[in-house]
C-alpha cells in the first residue's frame, strides 16, 4: 500500500508551522528590518494563528476543502504581499488536490508543485531573484526527483526540506529584484531574504509532520 | 515619541471610528475597514481604491462624490487585503463594472490582482490602472518598478469626474492609464516616520540631513544630502522629474504635498521655488494643488507631483467634487 497523509498530518502540518513561526517570529522580523518593513514575524504569527483556530472550527472535512480555506485564512489575515502569496500557494495546493481525507505520495507532490507554480505566476519571481520561490522552487524540484529514484516520501521530503534551507542561505549574498527589498538595490545583498525563510519553516514542518503522520 | 493615539494595536478601528464620526455623508464598514459612499450613482462605473494606512487622505479622504466610491484601509503601510477590496467592489458595483486604482507597491499589487479574480467569478467587471510614478526608483525588470505616489490624487479626481459623467468602464479605464502615463513625482524627507507599533524611526536620519527621492513607507531614497535650502531642493526635484518626462507644450497639473510633519507655510514657500523653477523651464502650471494630501505619517518633507494633461482632463480636475480631504464647485 502506498504512503499517504493523512488530513490529521496535514492539520499537524499546519499547526507546526504555526507554533514554529510564532517561536521565530523575532528571527523573521529581524531579516524584514534589514531589507524591508519589519513586520514579517508579526505578519505571518497573526496569520498562521488565523489558520490554527480555522482549523480547530473543524468546518472542513476534505484535504481540498481544509487547503482551500487554509489559504483563504491567510490570504485575509497576513496581508501584504506575504499574504497573498502564500494565500495563493495553499489555494492552488487545495486546487489541485482531491476531495478525500488523505494525499498519497504523487498527489501531494502534484498539490505542491501547483502551489508553488502558483506563487510564481502570482509574483512573477524566478529562482535567484531573493524571494521564497528560492526555498520553495529547490524543495520541490528535489521531491519530485527523489520519488521519481524511488525514494519513500518521509525521505524525499526531509531531502525537500534540506533543499529549501540551502535555498534559503543562498539568498544571502543576492541583490533582491522584487518586492520591497528591491528599492535597496545592492544594499539588499548581505542578509536572508525572510520570505525564503518563512518558507523553509513551511517545509520543514512538513517534513516533521509526514515522518510522524503518515499511514501505511 | 509621543504619539495621540490610546493603543497602536487600536489605532486604525479607532481612526475609522472618528472617520465615521466626522464626515456623517460617507458610510463606513468597520469589519471590512471600507469607508464607502451609499449615495445612489445608477449605471455609472465605480472606483475603488485603498492602501496601507499612514498615508491620509490618501485614500478615505477622497471618497464622495465626483471622486471614489470606495476606499479600503490596510493595516499601516500593509495593503488591504482581497476580501477586503473584493467586499468594497460589491459595496459599490451598480452593474457599470469597477475600477481600481492600484499604487505600483508589490503588496498591493497582488491582492488587487487576487480581489479582481474574485470579482470576475463573481460577474463583476473589473479593470485596473496602475500608478508607478515615483522618479527617484530606478525603473527596470530589476526592481519592483516606481512606486506610486501623487500622480494617484489627480488620477483618482479626473476618473471620479468622468465616471459621474457616465463615462463607461473602458472610457474611465483608458483615462486612467493615460493620467498614470502623464504623470511624474519625486519626493525629500527631513525626517524619518515613526509607525505606531514599532514605535521608533523607521530609518536614522541625523539632523542636517536629508534623504532624497524617500517613499512614503520609509523606504530609503536615492542619496543622503545636507538639508538643502526649498530653493535648492526645488532645482533638484523640478530637474529630475523633467528629464524623465517632457512636458513641454502640455498644460500642467502640479500637486506639492506634504508628507505629514511639514507645515503648510514651509510648503508654500517651497512652491514658489517650485513655481519659479517650472516657468523657467517654459513648463506651463494650468492648476495646482498645495497641502497634505499623501502623506507618510509624521515625516516631514513633500513630495512634487506633476502631471502633463489637456483640455479634457483640466475639464474633468475643475468639476465639482464633494470629499472629505477635497472639495469645491463648478
Amino acid at each position: 500500500m502506498p504512503e499517504t497523509l493523512t488530513i490529521d498530518a496535514i492539520q499537524q502540518w499546519l499547526n507546526r508551522f504555526a507554533s514554529e513561526i510564532t517561536t521565530q517570529a523575532d528571527w523573521l522580523t529581524e531579516l524584514d528590518s534589514a531589507i524591508g518593513d519589519a513586520d514579517h514575524g508579526t505578519n505571518m504569527v497573526r496569520g498562521t494563528a488565523a489558520v490554527v483556530a480555522k482549523l480547530d472550527d473543524g468546518s472542513t472535512s476534505t484535504v481540498q476543502e481544509l487547503l482551500k480555506a487554509v489559504g483563504m485564512t491567510l490570504v485575509s489575515t497576513v496581508g501584504g504581499a506575504s499574504g497573498s502569496l502564500y494565500g495563493t500557494f495553499f489555494l492552488e495546493m487545495g486546487r489541485n488536490s482531491p476531495s478525500s481525507v488523505q494525499l498519497d505520495a504523487s498527489e501531494l507532490e502534484k498539490a505542491l508543485r501547483a502551489g508553488v507554480n502558483g506563487v510564481i505566476a502570482r509574483g512573477h519571481a524566478a529562482v535567484g531573484d531573493k524571494t521564497m520561490i528560492d526555498a520553495l522552487e529547490p524543495a520541490v524540484t528535489v521531491l519530485s526527483r527523489s520519488l521519481a529514484d524511488g525514494r519513500q516520501l518521509h525521505g524525499s521530503i526531509a531531502a525537500a526540506a534540506a533543499a529549501a534551507t540551502t535555498g534559503r542561505d543562498s539568498t544571502e549574498p543576492l541583490v533582491a529584484r522584487k518586492g520591497r527589498a528591491s528599492y535597496l538595490g545592492e544594499r539588499s545583498a548581505g542578509h536572508i531574504d525572510p520570505g525564503a525563510a518563512s518558507a523553509t519553516i513551511l517545509v520543514a514542518a512538513l517534513a516533521a509532520s509526514v515522518g510522524e503522520g503518515i499511514a501505511r | 515619541m509621543n504619539k495621540l493615539i490610546n493603543s497602536p494595536k487600536t489605532l486604525l478601528a479607532d481612526a475609522l471610528r472618528g472617520f465615521a464620526a466626522a464626515h456623517g455623508q460617507l458610510s463606513v464598514d468597520f469589519e471590512n475597514r471600507i469607508v464607502f459612499s451609499a449615495a445612489p450613482r445608477e449605471g455609472r462605473v465605480a472606483l475603488v481604491s485603498g492602501g496601507g494606512s499612514g498615508h491620509e487622505p490618501l485614500h478615505s479622504g477622497f471618497v464622495g462624490a465626483g471622486m471614489l466610491d470606495a476606499a479600503c484601509a490596510g493595516e499601516i503601510f500593509t495593503s488591504p487585503t482581497p476580501d477586503q477590496i473584493l467586499a468594497a467592489a460589491i459595496r459599490v458595483d451598480t452593474g457599470a463594472g469597477v475600477l481600481f486604482v492600484v499604487k505600483n507597491y508589490t503588496g498591493d499589487l497582488l491582492n488587487f490582482e487576487m480581489a479582481a479574480e474574485l470579482a470576475r467569478e463573481q460577474g463583476i467587471e473589473v479593470a485596473s490602472v496602475i500608478v508607478a510614478d515615483d522618479v527617484a526608483v530606478e525603473d527596470s525588470t530589476w526592481t519592483a518598478g516606481r512606486r506610486g505616489v501623487g500622480t494617484t490624487l489627480i488620477l483618482e479626481k479626473a476618473a471620479g469626474a468622468a465616471a459621474a459623467r457616465g463615462w463607461s468602464l473602458e472610457k474611465v479605464h483608458m483615462l486612467a492609464e493615460r493620467i498614470a502615463d502623464a504623470g511624474r513625482s519625486m519626493g525629500a524627507a527631513l525626517t524619518s516616520c515613526t509607525v505606531p507599533a514599532v514605535g521608533k524611526p523607521s530609518f536614522d536620519l541625523p539632523e542636517g540631513e536629508m534623504e532624497l527621492g524617500v517613499g512614503i513607507h520609509g523606504e530609503p531614497g536615492r542619496k543622503r544630502v545636507p538639508v538643502m535650502s526649498a530653493a535648492e531642493l526645488s532645482h533638484v526635484l523640478a530637474e529630475t522629474i523633467t528629464t524623465d518626462y517632457d512636458f513641454s507644450g502640455k498644460p500642467v497639473i502640479a500637486l506639492l504635498t506634504g508628507l505629514g510633519g511639514t507645515p503648510l507655510i514651509e510648503l508654500y514657500a517651497m512652491f514658489a521655488e517650485v513655481s519659479d523653477r517650472l516657468k523657467e523651464r517654459n513648463i506651463k502650471v494650468a492648476r495646482s494643488l498645495v497641502g497634505n494630501y499623501v502623506t507618510s505619517l509624521d515625516m516631514a518633507g513633500c513630495s512634487l507631483t506633476l502631471v502633463g494633461a489637456d483640455d479634457e482632463i483640466l475639464d474633468l480636475w475643475d468639476a465639482p467634487v464633494n470629499t472629505p480631504a477635497l472639495r469645491w464647485k463648478d
